[in-house]
């Protein structure tokens, strides 16, 4: 079943780099319920995070981009889940590792921001307290030390008169501000990898805009990889040294920034590239939406997942699952196609 | 979060409410200062409560000290100025019996609520927090106790243990128990599932402390809730029990509902001292009821923005 996969290049892997800090391998996370078909939701993923790059995965819902971090991070719960593959992060597989090192490691080592910062904070206990909750596991902090340290933290996130805010509860703040806290809590320990899982849909644009930009000074001024996760290719575009394109459980398309943008290859990503808005075209273009849903997909062992909603099918898309392959111009730019878009055919969108 | 400090921010209305400081449990004693419910059902306990801390200053007489010269079988003097709700069929004075009555429901409703709800916060806590066969044992238990009536269990606890006004404390709290349990249990299950329990979990935070600091506390308000209709419950089966002979066999201890049986044999020529403590039971459940009623509008998750 998963043969073809180890002969793949592996996405972010630069040949003869120091060990990169995460690791992914051949990650295949497969939902078994009974009566139902078994899902596969993340279906042999591969990728390499340097310490302190900033990464982004990229695609739609439901092609898994949620569901890797959340078994990478250990988070997916047991029953009725089967994860094989390895995730090794410093050398140690968080996969096999036991639950309490896990545990240890989780805030300290890695951390991870949620989409909805509305209910990812406890309602019943302060801001304050939620962050030196924290502070007082990985970092032994109590008392006027902890919340020292958790007034710093709100300041450093834009938080002002953090002192006070300490004691507001999560309803008293805005969505920006409550997503600000999340960031906090996450970098409270100075973790090495921050996973952040679409950190700004449920916010507004303006606010978005600043809540990315907070992130991008904080991940700039540290050691910390960012791993970003989100639909949007705009958010990508500002922040990312390289950029993973997910679709249907598979990475088909990654690149480092610039030649994504520049020269994207699989129909998918020039997909999603044409429909998003763009300032430097006249007004009144209409936007390309894919046509289709993310239901209509081929299981890989048939062909591409893609292909039923693919512009550029040919007959060879069917049959075999196409291979992740370096292109021929840029070692460091792997597609997952049998009939890639070459230049000539896309519009310029790089800027 | 003192009553005071919520109705200052309440009064400085120029204060957005998004800037003071504060809790959830402000918010809901907001909503329930606007709720005429809950108003007069807090009138109605104050009212209870009152009566049953003050009895010795506002009953007239000695409950329990019979006038024998003024009463003679089957005619026993109605409302009077000397005896406001008359005597009652041992030559007592009602309305001492009835102010004194609202002591003995009050202590049986609390003892018996405090008694059920630990014991069944317990094992729904730990139903909820272990999960699996822990769980699954502790519920099928909890079903077995749910499947009997509520009074009918009662009146089966009640009766093993013998007349005292304990076991009708007891009784009672065998019927909260499985209630309090599944309710937590099931408000724990929903909980565990949220996103600040999974954002805490990917920060490390340990397991106890995410069942204890952040799903315990976030389960609580269908507790609260059920904790004001079961004080309300329990006052209508301490009756319902006494009324059945199966309350305290000492005769002195004024109780509702041992009150109302007491009736039955004097109820063409005396219909009065039926109404008496029939009228007390129904305005002690009933401000219970009002209150629990608009807690749960007031805590309610769905109804807050």
């Amino acid at each position: 079943m998963t043969a073809p996969v180890a002969a793949e290049a592996v996405p972010g892997h630069v040949l003869g780099a120091p060990r990169p800090l995460l690791e992914v391998r051949d990650l295949t996370v497969t939902f078994r319920a009974r009566g139902r078909r078994d899902v596969k939701a993340v279906d042999g993923v591969s990728l390499d995070v340097p310490a302190g790059a900033t990464v982004g995965v990229v695609g739609e819902s439901g092609s898994g981009k949620s569901v890797t971090s959340l078994a990478a991070m250990g988070l997916l719960g047991r029953r009725g889940v089967d994860i094989t593959g390895s995730v090794r992060f410093d050398g140690a597989d968080l996969l096999t590792l036991p639950e309490e090192e896990l545990r240890a490691l989780r805030g300290r080592d890695i951390a991870m921001i949620f989409q909805d910062p509305m209910s990812s904070l406890n309602p019943v206990l302060t801001v304050g307290r939620q962050i030196t909750e924290i502070l007082e596991r990985h970092r032994g902090l109590k008392g006027k030390a902890a919340r020292d340290r958790a007034a710093e933290l709100l300041e450093s996130v834009g938080i002002g008169d953090a002192v006070r805010r300490l004691k507001s509860y999560p309803h008293q703040l805005s969505g920006g501000m409550r997503q600000r806290v999340m960031i906090a809590m996450a970098l409270a320990c100075e973790p090495r990898l921050l996973i952040a899982d679409e950190p700004t849909t449920a916010l507004d644009v303006t606010i978005s805009a600043q809540i990315l930009e907070l992130l991008r000074s904080l991940v700039a001024g540290s050691q910390t990889a960012l791993v970003l996760i989100t639909h949007d290719l705009g958010v990508v575009a500002g922040l990312c040294d390289q950029v993973h394109v997910m679709y249907s459980g598979r990475i088909v398309e990654s690149a480092p920034r610039r030649p994504l943008f520049a020269d994207p290859q699989h129909p998918y990503t020039t997909g999603l590239l044409a429909s998003v808005p763009r300032l430097d075209q006249p007004r009144g273009i209409p936007l390309l939406p894919i046509p289709g849903s993310p239901s209509d997909t081929l299981p890989w062992a048939q062909g591409c997942a893609f292909a039923p909603r693919c512009a550029r099918q040919v007959p060879e898309c069917l049959g075999a699952p196409p291979v992740l392959e370096p292109t021929p111009d840029t070692a460091a730019h792997l597609v997952r196609c049998v009939n890639p878009v070459t230049a000539p055919d896309v519009p310029e969108v790089a800027s | 979060m003192s009553l005071t400090q919520a109705g200052a921010v309440a009064s400085a209305t120029t204060v957005q409410a998004e800037d003071a400081p504060g809790g959830l449990t402000r918010d809901a004693l907001r909503r329930m200062r606007r709720s005429p419910t809950a108003i007069i059902g807090l009138v109605l306990i104050v009212v209870f409560v009152l009566v049953a801390v003050f009895a010795p200053l506002l009953a007239p007489y000695d409950p329990t000290v019979q006038r024998l010269d003024l009463i003679r079988p089957g005619e026993y003097p109605g409302p009077s100025r000397e005896f406001l709700l008359g005597l009652d069929q041992l030559g007592r004075d009602e309305l001492s019996r009835i102010i004194y009555g609202a002591r003995y429901s009050l202590l049986i409703g609390v003892v018996s609520l405090t008694l059920g709800a630990s014991v069944g916060l317990l094992l729904g806590l730990v139903a909820g927090a272990f999960g699996g066969w822990v769980d699954s044992l502790v519920m099928r238990v909890v079903d077995i106790m749910l499947a009997v009536p509520g009074l009918l269990l009662a009146i089966g606890v009640a009766a093993l243990l013998g007349p005292r006004l304990l076991s009708v404390m007891i009784a009672i709290a065998v019927v909260n128990v499985p209630i309090f349990a599944r309710l937590l249990r099931g408000s724990m299950l929903a909980q565990r599932r949220s996103d600040y329990a999974l954002a805490a979990r990917s920060l490390g935070v340990t397991r106890r402390r995410v069942v204890l600091n952040h799903v315990f506390p976030n389960s609580l308000a269908p507790v609260i809730v059920q904790g004001t209709l079961a004080l309300a419950t329990a006052i209508i089966e301490a009756a319902g029990l006494a009324y059945l002979g199966l309350g305290s066999s000492d005769p002195a201890i004024p109780e509702w509902g041992r009150m109302l049986a007491d009736t039955q044999s004097s109820l063409a020529t005396s219909p009065l001292l039926a109404l008496w403590p029939g009228l007390a039971i129904v305005f002690s459940v009933l401000g219970f009821y009002l209150l629990g009623e608009a807690l749960r509008e007031a805590l309610d998750p769905k109804l807050r923005r």
